[in-house]
């Protein structure tokens, strides 16, 4: 199999869903000639012309409200945010909108969309290009949201959520664009929104995670066996809808839980994660639900020595299995 | 029909609608009026939550969509809460329309989640998903490129109020619509509130139209409460949007003849004199039954069998919505997603 990055993938998975169906098309802040700025369209514009390779305006709400509308009468769109932090003034037409439309319409309306965006820290991004704002769109019934942390999981779940009939909001960390490479297989495969994945079998502790934390937490795992302690890694892959199956038949397994996110920690997917696992598998805990995540401050500053203090690491990691085997 | 010269066939009405068109329109444009007051009462006996009247507007909402009716192969519509002419000229009876305000078993928009008429009919080609203000705009534009990037021959239209010309999504739909050319009619309804600010707490500018020309895009304004000055304009707008020249802004202006909804109180920013004055001069209704009458087109006998029939219309719609039942909530849950996770 080859082996590609994730920025590849995703270019991959947009070119086959863009070659096969004429009803697909991409529109965002310089997509066109330019190939987007991290290059997931590279090649695109020649390839499939101006009327579905779109360099639309800087206007995110209406990059939201056009694909909407276009796919409310059953295109394909998929919607490029450049930066997750430029997806505010979109957010009322996505969560305001695309996500009440089949609702609110009693089944008549679908949105096929995809809303696409890079997020994520750890770049030298600054408090406007290092978001992850995943949380405030998983929390809204109606939209799908992805965050995938490896190619061949990047590349399959984009294609699912192109051909989805819900509005997909689908977040790639930027880091893992060219840092995280794996191997792809060259015939079409998909793979299914809603299901998290074990990335590595343990019998002690459940890591729960996504994203770029996948890496830290599948590195901590592997660092920690050597040492006797035998880590889960369960990767959620899909936010919303959560595999809730998933998380509790792990803890189930191991009796122990941490939850791991870049995004910051109160009120956000840790803590919904940690309710599950209170709610459906609290006699089987042998120690409290621990949550490494972001701290509580409005976004990741910009200087090497300060995004340090926000960002996650194996070492907070290791700590906290520590503290957690401990017990 | 797509393409179709405007053949101003009619030298009496400046239209290319015939005498039977003209009476048809009016029909009904007189059962609009009927039913909207029918349903203002409806709130105030308790039995409609809310209401944004129409009454002012029937004009600005049949003209234009006679229009695309006669020059449009199926066009679709974007229209906003206060176009109830949209949903009834587009053949939704007003026993469904009543059931709607009603929040009735049956409702045929939304299942009766929403406020009345949001939600769809994909039938008659119409979505009106949200009350957020503006927020259909851009969906209208989407429908165009769609339609672009198709090659289809469909005009899309879209519908909203003078308030909503200051939301950002106005500007940017417009912007995105002129830059593609895409297919697709902004019409205003400018009523000179939103809500209680008046037109000049909202802009600096006397016509809404003048901002078209910053996005490139041809304009017109029209006297709103014309229903033939509204037809003429739209279907112009149709005429260059189907040979690919791209999208025109409409301005009807016109009157609000009631507060903003049911559960306003216009006695607390509009003086009675100038809505007194407003209901004598600029009355859609009035108007065209007036020229109909002028110019032979319609005796008194028939339009007082017009009205008796728009009478026996609303009386009955409103019988058949009184009596349905209430949803029960069996599929509350259905709906949220189109494609179900396993």
């Amino acid at each position: 199999m080859p082996e590609i990055n994730v920025i590849e993938a995703v270019r991959q998975a947009m070119y086959e869903e863009m070659t096969r169906d004429p009803e697909v098309f991409l529109i965002g802040e310089d997509v066109g000639k330019r190939g987007g700025v991290f290059l997931a369209s590279e090649g695109f514009l020649e390839t499939f012309g101006p009327d579905r390779v779109i360099d639309a305006p800087l206007a995110e709400d209406s990059i939201a409200g056009v694909s909407i509308g276009a796919a409310m009468r059953g295109m394909r769109p998929i919607a490029e945010m450049q930066f997750a932090d430029f997806v505010w003034p979109a957010v009322n037409q996505i969560i305001g909108e695309a996500a009440r439309v089949h609702y609110g319409t009693n089944g008549q309306v679908n949105v096929p969309l995809v809303i696409r965006s890079p997020y994520g820290g750890g770049v030298r991004g600054g408090l406007y290009h290092s978001q992850s704002p995943e949380a405030y769109f998983a929390h809204t019934p109606g939209l799908k949201v992805i965050c995938p942390a490896t190619p061949y999981d990047a590349k399959g779940l984009l294609k699912s959520a192109i051909r989805d009939n819900d509005p997909v909001v689908f977040f790639e960390h930027k880091r893992t664009y060219r840092a995280v490479k794996g191997e792809v297989p060259e015939e079409e495969y998909f793979l299914p929104i809603g299901k998290g994945e074990i990335k590595k079998n343990g019998a002690h502790l459940s890591i729960i995670t996504y994203g770029l934390m996948l890496h830290y937490c599948l590195e901590v795992a592997e660092i920690l066996l050597s040492e006797g302690i035998d880590i889960e890694v369960l990767d959620l892959r899909t936010l919303r809808p959560l595999d809730q199956e998933l998380i509790v038949s792990s803890v189930k397994k191991t009796g122990r839980a941490i939850i791991v996110h870049e995004d910051t920690k109160a009120l956000g997917v840790g803590a919904e994660v940690s309710a599950i696992i209170a709610e459906q598998a609290f006699d089987f805990l042998d120690a409290p639900v621990l949550r490494i995540a972001g701290p509580e401050v409005p976004a990741m500053p910009f200087a090497t020595s300060l995004e340090d203090i926000f960002m996650p690491n194996t070492e907070r990691i290791i700590q906290a299995v520590t503290q957690t085997m401990a017990y | 029909m797509a393409n179709k010269r405007i053949a101003k066939s009619n030298k009496l009405n400046g239209s290319d609608l015939t005498n039977e068109d003209l009476l048809d329109a009016y029909s009904t444009m007189v059962l609009l009026q009927a039913l909207d007051k029918r349903i203002w009462i409806m709130n105030r006996q308790g039995k409609a939550a809310i209401v944004a009247s129409s009454q002012g507007h029937e004009a600005a909402q049949l003209g234009s969509f006679w229009a695309l009716k006669h020059h449009s192969v199926n066009p679709w519509f974007f229209p906003y809460y206060r176009d109830l002419g949209i949903y009834l000229a587009a053949g939704i009876n007003p026993a469904e329309l009543m059931i709607g305000y009603m929040a009735k078993k049956g409702e045929p928009l939304s299942g009766a989640r929403q406020f009345p008429l949001h939600g769809a009919d994909l039938s008659k080609r119409i979505i009106n998903q949200s009350n957020v203000v503006a927020t259909q705009v851009p969906h209208a534009v989407g429908s165009a490129l769609a339609s672009k990037i198709r090659g289809e021959q469909i005009v899309s239209i879209t519908y909203f109020g003078d308030g909503a010309s200051s939301e950002g999504d106005v500007h940017e739909a417009m912007n995105f619509a002129s830059i593609h050319k895409l297919p697709v009619i902004f019409l205003c309804e400018n009523n000179k509130y939103a809500i209680s600010v008046p037109q000049k707490l909202q802009m600096a500018v006397d016509d809404i139209s003048l901002r078209a020309s910053g996005y490139g895009m041809p304009s017109d304004v029209v006297d709103g409460t014309d229903f033939l000055q509204v037809y003429n304009a739209t279907v112009e707008a149709a005429q260059r949007a189907l040979d690919g020249d791209g999208p025109t802004l409409i301005e009807a202006k016109l009157e609000r003849f009631l507060p903003h909804t049911s559960d306003d109180d216009d006695t607390r920013y509009r003086e009675p004199e100038e809505l007194q004055l407003a209901k004598q001069s600029s009355d859609p209704v009035a108007k065209f039954k007036e020229f109909l009458i002028l110019n032979k087109i319609m005796t008194k006998e028939q339009s007082a069998q017009i009205d008796e029939r728009a009478k026996a219309e609303v009386n009955n719609a409103t019988n058949i919505a009184e009596s349905a039942g209430q949803p029960d909530g069996d599929d509350f849950y259905e709906h949220v997603y189109a494609t179900k996770v396993e």
